[in-house]
């Protein structure tokens, strides 16, 4: 499969005397671990917003035993993907004070980080109108840093490992979440922090 | 119109290079990154090596390094909360000081230029100013409560010789990522999640434009916004001391370079595009000009690597 990574190409920035040619950038550990090998292009159409949808329907909701689908959390409708490398998910909380969205927000970010090629452009956004924190969520869920940072707490990411265990792995218990209603990183509530 | 050609691509980090910073004297760089450690590269010849590699300072993330003015440390700001200082003595680094205090991630940390004092903020908020003694002690002089959220970066004001908050600076609507000053600072660059970028001035008390300075306190104005030029958020910017120029790092994975018109009006001043520089494969998180090597850029970004360029 040919690598669409700038890395293999362009001479202009690869005048490095003291680098070894590097090909592709499959030789580097990319930061996901659970990503695969090259960054593939997205030239046969995996990518594109129906396969993208389908990695996120079967996203558990962190609070009742339901897919994101299941309850109408997200849908293919709302899935934009533009240029072959960025994405647009806009999801709908059930409720306009949902306490979980931004717990929802990351879910679908991660989800999307592990699965798509790092070249990917993604952002996460709650469906204009449909949450009365939409402004500070969108802002927390579209820095990246702060979803980083988030991704090294081992309690934040314990609920995200849940809502990310499908339910095609039923060997795993679905437990409600303990009081995640204020998770170090991102916050969960639309309480303090935002304006 | 000028050119940004990339002249060194450097691999050692493992997952994202978060930032860079280059040594007072210019002879070496240094980088740190999500794989928790950081990179001190220098020259070999014609190539660029890696000197130094620092993993045992932090349990997390570091985000960001810094050096002194004085080029004798190199301060390192880490998601662990953590703020660590190393000097160089006997071929080696040593973490000589960690600095604990913020409640969370410390993003961004800087000293004076005089040296004598040195801040660090992060997500807690807050903005900590630790006075160094003679004896290399730091002790917290100030905690800033100013911001109500967040805090991603801290610089000084060349040739300042005190601190005190003389401005609140609002005009971008969404997250600042990042700010420099100018070589004589008296301009400041800021860059922002909303896609722009804006020059600010400083109207010293008793200036002639008539801009009013409340307690004799430097007023400071947005005097420009460049806007069209960035797809996705401006992670960094930086205003090199030598040549005027300004370079951002943005999430679409370019490298821009701006220069002032030559016939910029002072109190409205315009900038150009000079050039765009490709070639890194994802976000750049971070641009520094070297400050003696006129054209001298690096920079960081998602792809693991850190690249060197060079502006003609």
């Amino acid at each position: 499969m040919s690598c669409a990574c700038a890395c293999a190409s362009g001479p202009s920035t690869e005048n490095s005397q003291e680098v070894p040619a590097r090909g592709c950038c499959q030789d580097e550990i990319k930061p996901s671990a659970t990503k695969s090998g090259c960054c593939q292009d997205n030239s046969d159409g995996k990518f594109d917003s129906k396969g993208i949808y389908e990695l996120i329907r079967n996203i558990m909701d962190p609070e009742h035993p339901l897919t994101l689908e299941a309850l109408n959390v997200v849908n293919e409708a709302d899935v934009k993907v533009y240029n072959e490398r960025e994405v647009m998910v806009l999801f709908t909380p059930t409720i306009p004070h949902c306490s979980m969205a931004t717990m929802i927000g990351l879910a679908i970010r991660v989800r999307l980080l592990r699965t798509l090629p790092p070249t990917f452009k993604v952002t996460v956004r709650i469906s204009p109108g449909t949450h009365v924190s939409e402004h500070p969520i969108n802002k927390q869920l579209a820095d990246k840093e702060r979803v980083a940072a988030a991704m090294e707490n081992r309690n934040l990411l314990a609920v995200i490992e849940q809502c990310l265990t499908f339910e095609e792995d039923s060997d795993v218990h679905y437990d409600k979440p303990a009081s995640c209603g204020n998770p170090d990183g991102i916050s969960a509530t639309t309480s303090n922090s935002v304006s | 119109m000028g050119r940004l050609e990339g002249s060194h691509i450097l691999h050692g980090h493992k997952g994202r290079v978060w930032n860079v910073a280059w040594h007072p004297e210019g002879h070496l760089l240094a980088s740190c990154g999500e794989d928790k450690t950081i990179r001190i590269w220098g020259r070999d010849g014609q190539k660029w090596v890696c000197k130094t590699c620092l993993s045992d300072g932090h349990s997390r993330t570091i985000r960001a390094v810094s050096w002194s003015a004085c080029g004798k440390f190199l301060a390192s700001a880490s998601f662990d909360g953590t703020t660590s200082v190393w000097t160089y003595t006997k071929g080696d680094y040593d973490c000589i000081m960690s600095l604990e205090g913020h409640e969370n991630e410390v993003k961004s940390s800087a000293w004076s230029h005089s040296g004598q004092y040195f801040a660090t903020c992060g997500r807690d908020k807050t903005v900590w100013v630790w006075e160094v003694a003679e004896d290399n002690e730091y002790e917290c002089a100030a905690v800033l409560f100013n911001h109500a959220q967040d805090v991603k970066k801290v610089a000084w004001q060349p040739d300042g010789t005190e601190w005190v908050q003389c401005a609140n600076l609002t005009s971008h609507t969404s997250t600042v990522w990042s700010i420099a000053f100018n070589g004589s600072g008296d301009r400041m660059a800021s860059s922002s999640d909303d896609l722009t970028v804006k020059i600010w001035q400083e109207y010293p008390p008793g200036n002639a434009q008539g801009i009013e300075t409340p307690d004799n306190i430097p007023a400071w104005k947005c005097v420009c916004t460049l806007s069209g030029y960035h797809s996705r958020t401006v992670y960094d910017i930086s205003w090199c001391p030598l040549s005027g120029r300004i370079a951002t790092a943005c999430g679409d994975d370019k490298i821009r370079v701006f220069q002032e018109s030559p016939e910029s009006d002072h109190d409205a001043p315009t900038f150009e595009l000079e050039g765009t520089a490709d070639g890194h494969t994802q976000d750049v998180n971070a641009v520094a000009w070297n400050p003696k090597e006129v054209g001298l850029l690096a920079s960081a970004s998602d792809d693991g690597t850190v690249r060197l360029w060079c502006a003609k």
